[in-house]
């Protein structure tokens, strides 16, 4: 079977981000009116939400990769999980943090442990933070990718159960974006976060791919050493969570 | 809970510096990432070099070893 090209479409993919990035800025900082009760400070929502809403997609989106490797056994599915789950990781920490200073300008505490949802996210995000230190802690790759799966799958049913359980809550001073109605935004203000979500949205899938070409191009560099110089000239590979 | 949601808009000048903070955390992880991966790149693309390097002298040590046999 021929090896994927995950950087197939990568400079198009960027171009994109960067554009549809660089227009949500200029939406948010001189189209968007402000915000009647919270002034300038709800700037921040249109980074915040979509960093969240984003990371809890990829970490479900980690889950559904997990199955597939489990379905079909094929590591590279394993790795795409891998890739989706580091990549939502390191946006929900800039979620967790452009929370904090939201909530720091709004509330005048940097964090409130009394409201769901911020406990939630962050427990959903604690429960991932370990997919890594549980992948390195087992040596066997097969064994690895196969634990790894499990675990993934288990989690990500685990963030809209999560993510239920926080809108059911009733007392909660967190304020809501989105509902099943479209939410109470007025018009330039849903363009803005929508074409911010889209933004984020395409900030996600670009670094997957590049995280995946990154991987990609190391092992096909890999297999080359070995094909050209033989099994001695490459050294064996040191302990990793990532996928090999 | 006494926080309340609908709490007075700050004025310009003191939520300046949050809105600023928010966004440039989120440039500094972005770019972070970015150059940790750079860094990654940079490493392979020397592998590739040095692999090139190595076909390149195994090339021209089988032609010379050619030259010498077709001489003999």
């Amino acid at each position: 079977m021929a090896p994927p090209s995950y950087s197939r479409g990568l400079r198009g993919l960027s171009l994109l981000t960067v554009g549809v990035i660089t227009l949500a800025l200029a939406l948010v900082f001189f189209y968007a009116p402000l915000d009647a009760n919270q002034g300038f400070i709800q700037k921040i929502f249109y980074l915040h939400v979509p960093l969240a809403i984003v990371s809890l997609c990829g970490f479900v989106l980690g889950g559904i990769l997990a199955a597939i490797f489990l379905r079909t056994g094929d590591r590279r599915w394993d790795m795409r999980s891998y890739c989706a789950i580091h990549m939502s990781l390191i946006l929900s920490v800039g979620g967790l943090v452009t929370g904090s200073i939201w909530a720091k300008a709004s509330w005048g505490h940097w964090w409130v442990w009394q409201e769901p949802t911020l406990v939630s996210y962050l427990i959903v995000i604690l429960l991932f933070a370990t997919y890594q230190p549980l992948r390195f802690s087992i040596e066997d790759p097969e064994r690895q990718a196969r634990y790894a799966a499990v675990f993934a799958c288990t989690a990500a049913v685990f963030v809209p159960m999560n993510f239920a359980m926080v809108r059911l809550a009733t007392a909660y001073v967190h304020p809501r974006v989105l509902n099943l109605e479209g939410g109470n935004l007025p018009g330039p203000m849903k363009l803005t976060f929508y074409i911010s979500l889209l933004g984020i949205a395409l900030l996600f899938a670009t670094l997957m791919k590049f995280e995946m070409t990154a991987k990609e191009a190391r092992m096909q560099t890999r297999r080359l050493r070995r094909s050209l110089l033989g099994d001695d000239a490459v050294t064996p590979l040191k302990r990793s969570a990532a996928p090999v | 809970m006494s926080l309340p949601f609908a709490a007075p808009a700050l004025p310009l000048h003191s939520a300046g510096p949050y809105v600023a903070a928010a966004y440039i955390v989120f440039v500094a992880l972005i770019l972070v990432y970015v150059v940790i991966m750079v860094i990654r790149v940079t490493r392979n693309q020397r592998d590739i070099a040095k692999l090139a390097d190595e076909l390149r002298a195994r090339e021209l040590q089988e032609e010379h070893d050619r030259e010498i046999s077709d001489v003999a």
